[in-house]
């Protein structure tokens, strides 16, 4: 009896210590993981195109070289592809946060007559999608944006997913303020713009974050509705089609390699250095926004999907 | 217009006005909310009419209207179609690879980032592990070529442990390609499908983690009674959402990594839709139209199934 009463605390100090070394353990290797593909492929944009054919690439570049990044920025296409991806963000972004954040405080408002049946409308969305072809059909032959800019920003002005994590936050903020607004004699509208949206700063934040990388990232709206035009390229698309020209060689290494040696010893880049870097520079975007915006999205995103 | 409000108005009791007036008083949040619906009519409604067109023999040239009925043929077509089916194996299967890789994972590292009581480290694993979540799927594919490449990172850790011999074409064999993107689909989106449980797990009492140590329970036999019970709710909330999504088993890493080798296993009923519907030398809009229809009833059938039961079972349910 009593030498299994002193054990047992023994036992359990001991798993106190051994456990959250454990626990440290496997998550800095989980981060080594997920940091390691981005990594290398930086190290492959920063090595010599030839010597890359030869891979065995890990962390650091073996033959150090910015020839694909002198490539880059000697190719005009990139500088036109990096201006359209970060208009259609901007743009994009603006035009969402203005209309979704207001229909969100509309069907915030319990006195409002017409927000069950909205909402409803809007919830349906979620579950039920028409698919490709008659989207495509709409858009392309119906309104005629097929081939034009605003094929990047119109679709894609809504998202209800946005509106609910929105809806949700003005819902927690104390109903006295629209309240006492009203009083004052203000209408809907400036108590939304002028006390509402003021205070809906961080909520805003996350939203403008899922927006502005989903247009950032999208690659499929150029590839469909605007392939044929090369002003309208985007980067993700640029980016898409060096995909194409070394698919080949990753899955059947043999017979590229050749090919591919033989075009680097023309030029000092290959596909695959080149290909890395773009990869690079269309990432550092997101990169360098993202970890100042954490703590915003990481509650917006609780919010949301607790009342999704 | 004013006739009939003041007709309601009439009928309703005298201090409250009828509908429509009240109603004309909220222009204000009408305003904010009407072009909003009316957007959402157009895009996400408008196209359902479309749906039409697989009972057609549809040609842009001829349009809804004169088009041809052909009854459920393109249905016929599709389901003696190999290549269709094949794509709603594929689909199903890598669904169901990503929804228990996926979820097993999430779950996982959520119960270890709770057991971290640094709030600093805890925080840049945070922010290191939802990073690949913001990355796009071309990005993601481009560093998974460089990665699974024959000559790549994977290959020489393999041959450096003694594993293989020969590196394995990772890319170019159909077998592997189900497996690939369940791994590059953990990889992504593991941290951020953590933030949800996360959440959950933060509200949980922490005095029943006192009574559970007061009664002797050890770490992990806290973490089993107290943590994953706290979390069963949203776990079975995200499931039935996830079962009414099995038909979306993605489309863009499909398409990004489908090649020559592996397309009997790459092509999900998005990727077969797409490339049967601009593939040909003409368009062949219908059969893409009838494909996808076919995905989406089964999706809300798939829902609604899995609502019904978590009903049944007295568990959280979506609807």
């Amino acid at each position: 009896m009593t030498t299994t009463a002193m054990k047992k605390p023994v036992i359990k100090k001991r798993r106190d210590i051994v456990f959250p070394i454990v626990n440290t353990c496997i998550l800095i290797i989980l981060c080594f993981m997920t940091l390691y593909p981005v990594l290398n492929t930086v190290a492959y944009s920063f090595n010599d195109g030839l010597d890359s054919v030869k891979g065995g690439i890990g962390l650091i570049p073996r033959k150090f070289s910015t020839e694909s990044y002198v490539a880059l920025i000697e190719d005009p296409a990139i500088y036109k592809a990096f201006l359209i991806s970060l208009s259609k963000t901007i743009l994009t972004t603006l035009l969402n946060l203005f209309f979704t954040g207001m229909l969100a405080y509309a069907l915030s408002r319990k006195e409002y007559m017409l927000r069950k049946f909205i909402t409803m409308v809007l919830v349906f969305t979620m579950y039920i999608n028409a698919g490709l072809i008659p989207n495509y059909l709409l858009i392309s032959k119906t309104l005629g944006l097929k081939n034009t800019y605003w094929v990047y920003i119109i679709p894609t002005m809504f998202s209800c997913f946005n509106m609910i994590v929105i809806r949700t936050y003005i819902g927690g903020l104390p109903d006295a303020l629209v309240e006492s607004a009203k009083i004052d004699g203000a209408g809907d509208l400036r108590a939304y713009f002028q006390i509402i949206l003021p205070l809906c700063l961080p909520v805003m934040a996350t939203v403008a974050l899922f927006v502005a990388v989903g247009a950032w990232n999208s690659w499929f709206d150029t590839y469909l509705y605007n392939g044929s035009k090369k002003d309208l390229y985007s980067m993700q698309y640029l980016l898409k089609m060096k995909l194409a020209t070394t698919q080949n060689q990753a899955s059947n290494a043999a017979a590229a390699s050749s090919e591919a040696l033989a075009a680097a010893q023309k030029s000092k880049t290959t596909p695959i250095t080149v290909r890395s870097a773009i990869t690079v520079v269309s990432a550092v975007p997101i990169l360098v926004v993202y970890p100042f915006l954490q703590k915003y999205f990481v509650t917006g995103m609780a919010l949301g999907s607790v009342k999704g | 217009m004013t006739a009939r409000s003041i007709s309601n108005g009439a009928t309703a009791s005298v201090k409250k006005p009828g509908k429509l007036t009240r109603l004309g008083r909220q222009w204000q949040l009408m305003i904010m909310s009407v072009p909003m619906l009316l957007y959402v009519l157009l895009f996400n409604y408008a196209p359902l009419w479309g749906w039409m067109t697989a009972f057609q023999d549809y040609t842009t040239k001829k349009g809804f209207v004169n088009s041809p009925w052909v009854g459920l043929d393109n249905f016929k077509w599709l389901f003696s179609n190999n290549d269709f089916l094949l794509s709603i194996r594929n689909t199903l299967a890598m669904s169901l690879i990503n929804l228990v890789f996926g979820t097993v994972s999430a779950v996982l590292l959520a119960v270890l980032l709770n057991e971290v009581k640094n709030r600093k480290f805890k925080r840049t694993v945070q922010t290191v592990t939802y990073l690949p979540h913001f990355l796009s799927m071309v990005i993601v594919v481009s560093m998974a070529q460089n990665l699974f490449s024959s000559n790549g990172a994977i290959n020489d850790l393999l041959k450096s442990l003694g594993l293989v011999k020969e590196p394995v074409f990772f890319l170019g064999k159909g077998e592997y390609f189900w497996w690939l993107v369940g791994v590059i689909n953990v990889w992504k989106e593991v941290g951020w499908g953590t933030i949800i449980y996360i959440a959950a797990m933060t509200a949980i009492d922490p005095s029943l983690y006192e009574a559970a140590a007061i009664d002797g329970a050890g770490r992990f036999q806290r973490i089993l009674h107290v943590t994953l019970p706290g979390i069963k709710s949203t776990f079975m909330v995200l499931l039935i959402m996830n079962i009414g999504h099995l038909m979306e088993a993605g489309f863009e890493i499909q398409y990004l990594m489908r090649n020559g080798l592996v397309m009997k296993y790459s092509d999900t009923i998005d990727v077969f839709v797409m490339i049967y519907s601009f593939g040909g030398s003409r368009p062949h809009y219908a059969y893409g139209v009838a494909a996808g229809m076919f995905k989406s009833v089964v999706g809300i059938i798939l829902l609604l199934g899995a609502n019904r039961i978590a009903k049944l079972l007295d568990e959280e349910t979506l609807i």
